[in-house]
């Protein structure tokens, strides 16, 4: 705990030096690195959850301050890799632009799209259970389509649908329809036999099965595709729009700000597409603990 | 019997639909394009909607049909050969995958021996995975260029960064699958570091490798395809993508878009093999 904050505040007082004296930074920095190291190590024997929370949080930090200090120590051209503080800079200044890009990719294309892709691949699933025969049609196509570059059919859709976020989606839901069909596939087959017999005694019907026992089972694997979709269809909305777009959006930010050199702001709305991911990606979870907690993987350790 | 008929129905009934989509959307085009001295019947229109210069939907015949005409008709070297835009992905996405394996079964071989970094780098490594990586690639391919880094190494860092999660995340898991019991078996042995690794972490990680390996391969192409498409599109699939989208040319995307496909086919059918090769050593069946 003590060397944590010692760590933090020598890197800190090192990254002010930097603009002064040579010496003195590179001395307290190896200070830094070293309280840093013996933290770390501390944090990896203990069993604690603050460890487990702090460990990861202090090695990020520890990862941010050396691309901090390296690139300004060594003066690393700022089209290479600007600093974090730049990078923090450019996205106070570019507040507005970052949330329009946000509300037309994130807001628009990548919701848009999941829904409507992740719903229909869940009713797919649905409409083909009662037929065995269409089960084993699909199942190699599915598979073949998650193998193939999807991505490539953004210029196609471009055409289809126009510049605007529709595009985006029509991309998006192609990307995220195939992983929820397999999943829920899959996840409907995971009741076992004595409780469909259980279901059968009680008089229950096709529907009633279906809702009171299948699809419960069959959650866990529907979350592991909500789950996977969710980065997927960040990626297509984001990339789609690489190959063409209205003057906003996250991908036309990165792509044409990379283009005139201003990385600081292309690394603003990258830290932007992160937050979201990383954001959306832990609702999901939250969600999945709540409806499955009785799955195995929730359970806690005994010994 | 219903293994090989029904993904034979369901293929057959999608190129049906294509047919029909074909149809739908070119229709309206080809009849405005046709010879007004033509008899107009309904088959007329069909086989013109089939058979259009720049259609909004091209036929599975005439994707084949342009795709043969560019691979034959062209020499090798040139650059409208698709047969050289398809081997320049391939080289990036092979190089920038092997270049991902290397990396990821190195982090995990760390990750596996140091508690320091099993503790403070792999929460990272799974955050990563729920970041969109492939956003930055413009980037990467802009800032390499900048310090007079082009061609095959820009695309191969990418795609090497997108396939080193899934490969790392996987071998973690793979190396850790070893048997408490087995390990202690090797220490009571008297076995050394490097013994152990070989002997026990590594085959115990092969069937793990697999499974990562061909995630890692959707995605090697997808990133190889995606990093082609800034500063200017010059070589490779992705270069014929925007190409296509540029001047109209929807022939021209379908065919790339039909070789990309075909070739995170190809390789994942390569791993697969691998896979059945290391099955049938170990006396596993097919």
């Amino acid at each position: 705990m003590i060397l944590g904050i010692a760590a933090v505040v020598l890197g800190l007082a090192a990254r002010v030096l930097l603009g002064g004296s040579a010496i003195g930074a590179i001395v307290l920095a190896s200070l830094a690195v070293i309280c840093l190291n013996m933290a770390l190590m501390r944090l990896a024997v203990q069993e604690s959850g603050f460890a487990k929370i702090a460990a990861p949080a202090l090695f990020g930090l520890g990862l941010l301050w050396s691309w901090e200090m390296l690139t300004v120590g060594l003066h690393v051209p700022f089209i290479l890799l600007p600093p974090p503080s730049a990078i923090g800079l450019a996205i106070w200044r570019n507040l507005l632009t970052l949330a329009q890009d946000f509300d037309q990719t994130f807001l628009h294309a990548v919701l848009v799209g999941y829904a409507i892709g992740c719903g229909a691949g869940f009713l797919t699933a649905l409409a083909i259970d009662r037929s065995k025969f269409l089960q084993a049609g699909l199942t190699p196509l599915a598979n073949a389509f998650s193998a193939m570059p999807i991505i490539g059919i953004a210029p196609i859709a471009i055409e289809w649908f126009g510049f605007g976020w529709p595009s985006k989606a029509a991309v998006v839901v192609l990307m995220t329809f195939f992983p929820m069909l397999v999943n829920t596939q899959a996840g409907l087959q995971q009741s076992g036999a004595m409780e469909r017999d259980l279901m059968r005694s009680y008089g229950a019907g096709y529907w009633r099965t279906l809702v009171k026992l299948r699809l419960p089972a069959a959650m866990p694997m529907i979350f592991n595709a909500l789950k996977l979709n969710s980065t997927l269809a960040l990626i297509g909305a984001v990339v789609a729009e690489f190959f063409g777009t209205p003057t906003v959006g996250m991908g036309f930010r990165i792509s044409t700000e990379s283009a005139r050199m201003n990385l600081d702001i292309v690394w603003a709305t990258i830290t932007v597409a992160a937050l979201s991911g990383v954001l959306s990606f832990g609702l999901i979870a939250w969600g999945e603990r709540v409806v499955t907690f009785w799955h195995s993987s929730f359970h806690k350790r005994l010994i | 019997m219903t293994r090989i008929l029904a993904p034979v129905t369901v293929f057959g009934a999608l190129i049906i639909l294509w047919y029909g989509g074909a149809y739908v959307l070119n229709a309206p085009q080809a009849a405005a394009l046709m010879d007004p001295d033509q008899p107009r019947n309904f088959w007329a229109v069909v086989q013109a909607s089939w058979s259009m210069d720049r259609p909004e939907l091209p036929t599975p015949d005439q994707i084949l049909s342009s795709l043969y005409y560019s691979i034959f008709n062209y020499p090798l070297a040139s650059p409208r050969n698709f047969l050289l835009q398809t081997a320049y992905t391939a080289e990036a996405a092979i190089t920038g995958l092997v270049i991902g394996a290397a990396l990821g079964i190195g982090l995990a071989i760390g990750i596996v021996h140091s508690r320091v970094l099993d503790r403070s780098l792999m929460p990272w490594v799974i955050t990563s995975q729920t970041i969109p990586i492939l956003a930055i690639a413009p980037m990467v391919v802009v800032a390499l260029g900048n310090i007079g880094c082009t061609g095959l190494l820009p695309k191969a860092a990418i795609v090497g960064y997108l396939s080193f999660f899934p490969i790392a995340v996987g071998m973690v898991k793979g190396f850790r699958a070893a048997d408490s019991l087995q390990l202690d078996l090797m220490r009571t042995y008297d076995a050394s570091g490097p013994q152990v690794f070989f002997k026990l972490r590594w085959p115990s990680a092969v069937p793990f490798l697999f499974p990562s390996l061909k995630v890692a391969v959707a995605l090697s192409v997808t990133g190889a395809i995606v990093a082609e498409i800034p500063t200017g599109a010059q070589v490779g699939l992705g270069a014929r993508l925007l190409a296509g989208s540029y001047y109209g040319q929807t022939d021209m995307m379908w065919g790339a878009l039909v070789l990309a496909s075909a070739l995170a086919l190809g390789m994942i059918g390569v791993v697969r093999l691998g896979e059945a090769s290391v099955r049938l050593s170990r006396g596993g069946r097919l």
